[in-house]
């Protein structure tokens, strides 16, 4: 078993949002087609979290980064347009 | 009508023309291009609210960092840190420029955070800086008018009171989906316009909708002066001036006395001239005399040196530089072209209201009127004087006219139709000398002279000197003084013909005087003469008579009568 996956996201949305359940369901198919098992999602919910943001600085819902391997630049919008987002998180979907 | 509450802006010129400030509980739009001076009105009105009645305010900077703000703000002495601590906070939500968009997105996150805040705080109000910014990012008019329509929900619901700002020129804010949406939308719509006339840079500010209120709609004159923004608003209400019938000395004894006591208090004068007629003198000679009496004075001069001033009007004896020192003279020294009109005005005003002044020296006012300002410099200086009578100001303008007619009365900002005393100086150049004289062209309610007079600079002081008229001209300088001369010269050839005169009637009355005794000596012993004979006659006649009588006696001859023999003997 793995302790710790390789790559890791964080995603803040604004509750149940019409974008920020779209965003949600993208990104996890997302990576469920080029990272197989080996990702993580971490999930803000705004609304909730509201001093989060604040201390985060994202004000614009949805917005996902890529922690780890590397911070990537951030990906606002609801994850529609499948190749700007796989170029901006730099994913590759695994060949079937 | 009853008027919505307003949100005072702090900015008496935007108060002014906006009937009291901006709408409460409403959202008012501000629309400009780039360095229009959206940023700073915002946060100056936040500002003002928040150190003038305590109002706590929220910033959203969605294209500048606040750092940069505050960096660029810091010389307006508004003391952002310390409100900062309790009443101001400034939200950075500047996208990140590395930011991918990849679909559609909502302000959801934003509105989260900004509610944490305003409850928090207690914010009253909140701006949103460069909301272009964000409607960039979303680039679809649909879901700009949505995003729109979900931040103005949020206001309402929260009824606070906002500034949303947006960076769009005059094109795209009438055409542009997002702009007309926003515009309609708020109850408030102002644009700024920055415009650049002949190389002179003039910023207005317009209202061009408020909802439910009265205001000004014609554009007004914005200047960013050395503690914000200034709006040189027009009064909506305007005040009566305050009318005096106080004189003040207009520094020169003669001129008072042409004045029937000098200028008017709070009237605004006029001294117009060629150069070098001395304009400059009369205005240091009406400075000084003010400064002597106590009154604090303004000394606005352009394009020249306080130094030069001082030194140049000491050597006729107008000591500026003992009422500079005496803390009542302020020198106001800038330079035409570095600013418009507008900014000239308010920038007068500020150094006005600092020095607590009674009167107010401009020279010259012309100098408004340098290029690219002459659309504006009328209006700007018919504010001016309306703002130093409402003020209880007295304004002394002096103005270049190059023609030295003043027949020819039209001075180029027809600033002398709106001065109540207007004095023309000019030159008369006459026999290979040039002269200065001073006319009263005109003195509202006032009886003056209506005489040309020969100015004279001497090194303690001006005086007036009457002038000669011979032959249709106007006498000057050495002509004057050698028409003086012969004057007096005649005066004394007259005199000394009088004298002459005077003596040889005494001679001959004294002559006749002497004569006339001697005839009368004369006259007196010819009439002794006379009785003396007459005695002699008539004793002789009695002793004839007697001896007749004895004749006749002797004869025994009957009497003559005598009588009638006697006149005829008298006569002979």
């Amino acid at each position: 078993m793995k302790t710790s996956p390789r790559h890791r996201f964080r995603l803040y949305v604004a509750g149940e949002s019409p974008h920020s359940a779209t965003a949600r369901r993208n990104l996890r198919e997302l990576c469920a087609q080029c990272l197989a098992d080996d990702y993580e999602i971490e999930c803000i919910d705004v609304l909730v979290d509201p001093a989060r943001a604040l201390r985060d600085g994202v004000f614009i819902t949805p917005t996902v980064v890529r922690v780890a391997p590397q911070p990537s630049r951030p990906v606002i919008g609801n994850l529609s347009q499948r190749e700007t987002v796989l170029n901006a998180l730099g994913l590759l979907p695994i060949a079937s | 009508m009853a008027s919505p509450p307003k949100f005072p802006t702090g900015i008496s010129g935007l108060d002014e023309i906006s009937a009291g400030g901006l709408p409460r509980h409403r959202t008012t739009l501000l629309m400009g291009g780039p360095g229009s001076g959206k940023t700073v009105l915002t946060l100056q009105m936040l500002v003002n609210g928040a150190r003038d009645r305590g109002e706590p305010a929220i910033f959203v900077a969605f294209e500048e960092s606040s750092r940069r703000i505050i960096a660029n703000t810091a010389s307006f002495g508004w003391n952002l840190p310390a409100l900062q601590k309790r009443r101001l906070f400034f939200l950075d939500a500047q996208p990140d420029p590395e930011l991918v968009p990849a679909g559609g997105f909502d302000l959801g996150g934003l509105l989260a955070a900004l509610d944490v805040k305003v409850k928090a705080m207690g914010a009253t109000i909140i701006a949103f800086d460069a909301i272009d910014m964000l409607l960039g990012l979303l680039d679809d008019p649909a879901a700009e008018k949505r995003e729109l329509h979900r931040l103005h929900q949020w206001l309402l619901a929260r009824n606070l009171t906002a500034i949303i700002t947006a960076k769009a020129t005059m094109p795209e804010r009438e055409t542009s989906p997002p702009y007309g949406f926003l515009a309609f939308m708020v109850d408030c719509a102002i644009d700024l316009n920055h415009t650049v006339v002949t190389g002179v840079s003039q910023r207005n500010l317009r209202i061009h909708k408020y909802r439910g209120s009265a205001f000004a709609e014609n554009a007004a004159p914005l200047v960013i002066t050395a503690t914000g923004i200034d709006i040189a608003g027009s009064r909506l209400n305007h005040a009566p001036a305050t009318v005096s019938d106080e004189r003040i000395s207009t520094g020169v004894e003669r001129l008072d006395a042409m004045l029937n006591g000098g200028y008017f208090r709070n009237a605004s004068i006029l001294v117009t001239g060629a150069p070098g007629t001395s304009k400059t003198t009369l205005a240091g000679a009406f400075a000084a005399a003010a400064c002597a009496r106590g009154e604090n004075v303004l000394f606005t001069t352009f394009d020249s040196e306080a130094g030069e001033l001082v030194r140049n009007l000491r050597s006729v004896g107008i000591r500026l530089d003992r009422a500079a020192r005496a803390g009542r003279l302020h020198f106001h020294v800038t330079r035409s072209g570095t600013h418009n009109a507008d900014v000239h005005f308010i920038n007068i005003k500020a150094a006005a209201l600092r020095h607590g002044i009674r009167c107010l020296v401009i020279d010259p006012i012309s100098a408004l009127a340098k290029i690219g300002n002459e659309l504006t410099a009328h209006s700007v200086i018919e504010r001016l004087i309306d703002w130093a009578k409402a003020a209880d100001i007295t304004v002394l303008c002096t103005s270049l006219i190059s023609n030295a007619e003043p027949a020819a009365e039209a001075t180029d900002l027809q600033i002398s139709t709106i001065a109540d005393t207007w004095l023309h100086l000019g030159y008369v150049v006459h026999a290979g000398e040039r002269n200065r004289s001073l006319t009263i062209v005109k003195s509202r309610g006032t009886a003056h002279s209506n005489q040309v007079r020969e100015l004279i600079l001497r090194d303690d002081g001006i005086t007036l000197a009457d002038v000669y008229t011979a032959g249709g001209h106007v006498l000057m300088g050495t002509l004057r003084w050698e028409k003086e001369q012969a004057d007096r010269a005649d005066r004394q050839a007259r005199e000394n013909e009088l004298q002459r005169k005077h003596l040889a009637l005494r001679h001959a009355e004294e002559e006749l005087e002497s004569r006339l005794s001697l005839l009368q000596r004369e006259l007196a012993q010819k009439r002794e003469e006379r009785a003396h004979w007459e005695k002699l006659v008539n004793h002789r006649d009695d002793a004839e008579a007697a001896g007749q009588a004895q004749v006749q006696a002797l004869r025994h001859a009957d009497p003559v009568p005598a009588n009638p023999a006697r006149p005829r003997r008298r006569r002979s």
